[in-house]
């Protein structure tokens, strides 16, 4: 794998994640290329979330969590002893699956994950411009002292994503970001990620199908083990190839929903 | 799967059938309704039967007979009301004690006094009014002529309406004759204790939580894994060990183990350290925080459990430490929790009177306390000790300061919650 082009931001090498003793996902190998869209796709359980959650060491916060094997970022192997999973989430932005502001201003929402992180500039230039990358600063720059709260749930997911890319990260993970919305204000979020990937590099977990081989560029298709129930890598390409001619009878099934 | 209606559709009742199935039922919730809303009327006649019963002892006739007439002391025809202050000194003079006389003198000569001051000392000291006997509300409007019996045996009596709970009660202290015995001291006692209580108690709890809800899933150690759970559990059973074994603990920890901290003798600062040795303001307050210390805890472990997780990811997804998350996002969010559960406990230790009891609160003082490490008393302990005495006057005046306790209390409790629902609205 060559770095120095910047190609691949990502690459991890035989992965294997587990909740307490339970094997969630097994021997994974997975390479991410950077300013494209990754899309994890699978049914649920199939350790999606998990696998995406070790990029930015979300995992650290389940007690019961451990992981096995390299998550290489740039190189540099995030679960080091000596890597700090703060300073990774300062690179490594990530957006929930459900909508969920501080219940604070629209503007400290914005705001807050800079200040923390040691932002100097112009706050207010620094909140109005990730509002914009957002595409939400015409619907609020006249309500920023307002409750995020208030907002409509597309327009608070818009707002986390704006949250995100306040401290200017690297990457953005997505854990199906778009599953408690209606359809309107998925297309919305899904133009915005269209927009995002000309500077970041995005990988985003989704279980739509139709989604997937809408936004991504590439496309990994999970599916959990019959015999112990760990999820693995079945098959991992560009979208487009996934999606028309898979190599993988199971990624075959899937996509063209005779899973199950 | 077929959706032709089978034999199982039948056996559901249908018509008439299912008509009064659900009458069945509703009769079954309505029944279910009336138990409860009976038990809310128990509930709500016993508190009546409390107020009732404070209430009619702190209201009521009293029969009241002077040692002197005042007629008697007439000069001239003139009345007790219209003499100047050098008769009243004469009066005084002729009807006590050279050594009273000349104690007065010396607490305030007599030239400096005013007219009005030494017509209270003749009415105190020479009339010597004193109540016979005292009569409950009900009575009072009840049973009048059990009354007039009672006064036509006392012809120098006379019937006066009372209210035991007046200004002066509040302001003057403790003293030996029920008229004259106020809760001033006792007031200025629970304030001292309970501030020293939630001081020491709400930051040992509220820190004892969220180290047991943030921080104690994540330890690593299996042996402080181990002692986090026998922690944990212990909170709870603690919550329910009688208080007066708290008491006993605060006997022994902190009135004989730390008794150089808690009598003030290691600042030196106690002129006399006998006289309270470790039986302070400072004991009491710690005994109680001990006592509301699980309390607290849980139900700030509670208000903290109740932020949601979503916030914690959305902090630390941006890169914030723990601490930063905790400070900026979960106490913000549980502080209206924390606070309810503050007040719930500083109520309870309000109303402490067993371990007080334990330690050694003061049973009769009349000084004000001035600071943590002077002898106490406090309401409850007042109340309960004038309940245990012979005299009827001393329960009227404890249900004075019962009311004088619930008015305390529900003071305390209506600024906490006015300062919950203000820290409430800061998060938006
Ligand atoms: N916090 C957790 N504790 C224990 N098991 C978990 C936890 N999160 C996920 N799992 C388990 O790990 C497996 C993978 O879960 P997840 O990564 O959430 O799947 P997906 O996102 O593909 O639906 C599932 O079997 C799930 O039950
Ligand atoms: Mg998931």
């Amino acid at each position: 794998m060559n770095y120095t082009n910047g190609k691949y931001v990502f690459d991890i090498q035989n992965l294997n994640c587990y909740y307490g003793s339970f094997r969630a996902v097994k021997d994974t190998d997975l390479s991410i290329e950077s300013k494209k869209i990754t899309a994890f796709i699978g049914p649920s359980g199939c350790g999606k979330s998990t696998v995406l959650r070790t990029f930015n060491r979300m995992n650290d916060l389940i007690p019961s969590a451990r992981v096995t094997g390299e998550v290489l970022f740039h190189g540099q192997n995030l679960y080091d002893p000596d890597v700090d999973p703060v300073e990774v989430r300062r690179r490594i932005g990530m957006v929930f699956q459900k909508p969920n502001p501080f219940p604070k201003s629209i503007y400290e929402n914005v705001a807050w994950g800079a200040r923390i992180n040691g932002f100097k500039g112009n706050m207010d230039e620094l909140v109005e411009q990730s509002l914009r990358q957002a595409a939400l600063w015409d619907e609020v720059k006249d309500k920023l002292d307002q409750s995020g709260l208030g907002l409509s749930g597309g327009q608070q997911q818009r707002l986390c994503i704006a949250r995100t890319i306040a401290p200017r990260p690297e990457v953005i993970l997505m854990d199906e970001p778009c599953s408690a919305l209606d359809p309107i204000a998925t297309l919305k979020i899904e133009d915005l990620m269209r927009q995002l990937v000309k500077n970041y590099t995005i990988i985003i977990v989704t279980h739509n199908m139709q989604q997937a081989a809408r936004v991504s560029d590439y496309t990994a298709y999970f599916l959990m083990d019959r015999d112990d129930r760990a999820g693995l890598l079945i098959e991992y390409g560009v979208t487009n190839e996934i999606f028309t001619k898979p190599k993988d009878q199971r990624t075959e099934d899937y996509i063209t929903g005779r899973f199950g | 799967m077929s959706v032709k209606p089978d034999s199982s559709v039948a056996s559901y009742p249908e018509d008439d059938g299912l008509q009064s199935f659900v009458k069945r039922r509703h009769r079954q919730g309505l029944t279910w309704r009336i138990v409860f809303q009976a038990a809310t009327i128990v509930a709500i006649l016993a508190l009546l039967a409390l107020l009732y019963n404070i209430i009619i002892g702190s209201f009521g006739y009293v029969a009241l007979q002077n040692k002197i007439e005042p007629e008697s002391l007439h000069v001239d025809g003139m009345p007790l009301e219209e003499l100047s202050k050098e008769q009243l000194v004469i009066i005084l003079s002729e009807h006590i004690s050279k050594g009273l006389m000349r104690r007065l003198e010396h607490d305030q000569p007599f030239t400096e006094r005013t007219r009005q001051d030494v017509y209270n000392l003749v009415i105190e000291r020479v009339v010597e009014q004193r109540v016979v006997k005292s009569w409950s509300l009900t009575v009072s409007f009840f049973k009048r002529d059990e009354i007039e019996t009672f006064m036509a045996g006392l012809p120098q009596g006379k019937l006066e309406f009372r209210s035991w709970l007046h200004w002066n009660f509040l302001i003057t202290p403790q003293s030996s004759t029920p008229e004259l015995a106020g809760i001033r001291t006792a007031i200025f006692g629970t304030l001292w204790v309970i501030f020293i209580t939630v001081a020491v108690a709400f930051p040992l709890g509220v820190g004892a939580a969220i180290y047991l809800e943030e921080y104690a899933a994540h330890v690593g150690n299996p042996w402080l894994r181990r002692l986090n759970a026998i922690i944990q559990t212990n909170i709870n059973n603690l919550a329910g060990v009688p208080s007066i074994i708290y008491g006993m603990l605060g006997l022994v920890i902190f009135v004989r183990v730390m008794e150089p901290l808690t009598s003030g003798a290691f600042l030196g600062a106690v002129e006399d350290a006998t006289t309270a040795n470790g039986r302070t303001i400072l004991s009491a307050g710690l005994t109680l925080a001990i006592l509301i210390l699980p309390l607290i805890i849980i139900n700030a472990q509670e208000a903290i459990r109740a932020v949601p997780n979503s916030l914690r990811q959305a902090g630390m997804g941006l890169g914030a430490t723990k601490w930063q998350t905790i400070w900026h996002h979960v106490l913000p969010n549980a502080i209206p929790g924390i606070l309810t559960g503050n007040i719930l406990a500083m109520s309870r230790a309000i109303g402490e009177t067993a371990p007080l009891v334990v330690i050694g609160a003061s049973t009769f003082i009349t000084v004000d306390p001035n600071g943590p490490f002077s002898k106490f008393t406090t309401l409850p302990i007042q109340i309960y000790q004038w309940t245990a005495r012979p005299q009827d006057e001393f329960r009227n005046i404890a249900a004075a300061a019962i009311i004088v306790l619930l008015v305390l209390l529900l003071t305390l409790n209506a600024s906490a919650v006015l300062l919950r629902n203000r820290y409430g609205k800061k998060s938006l």
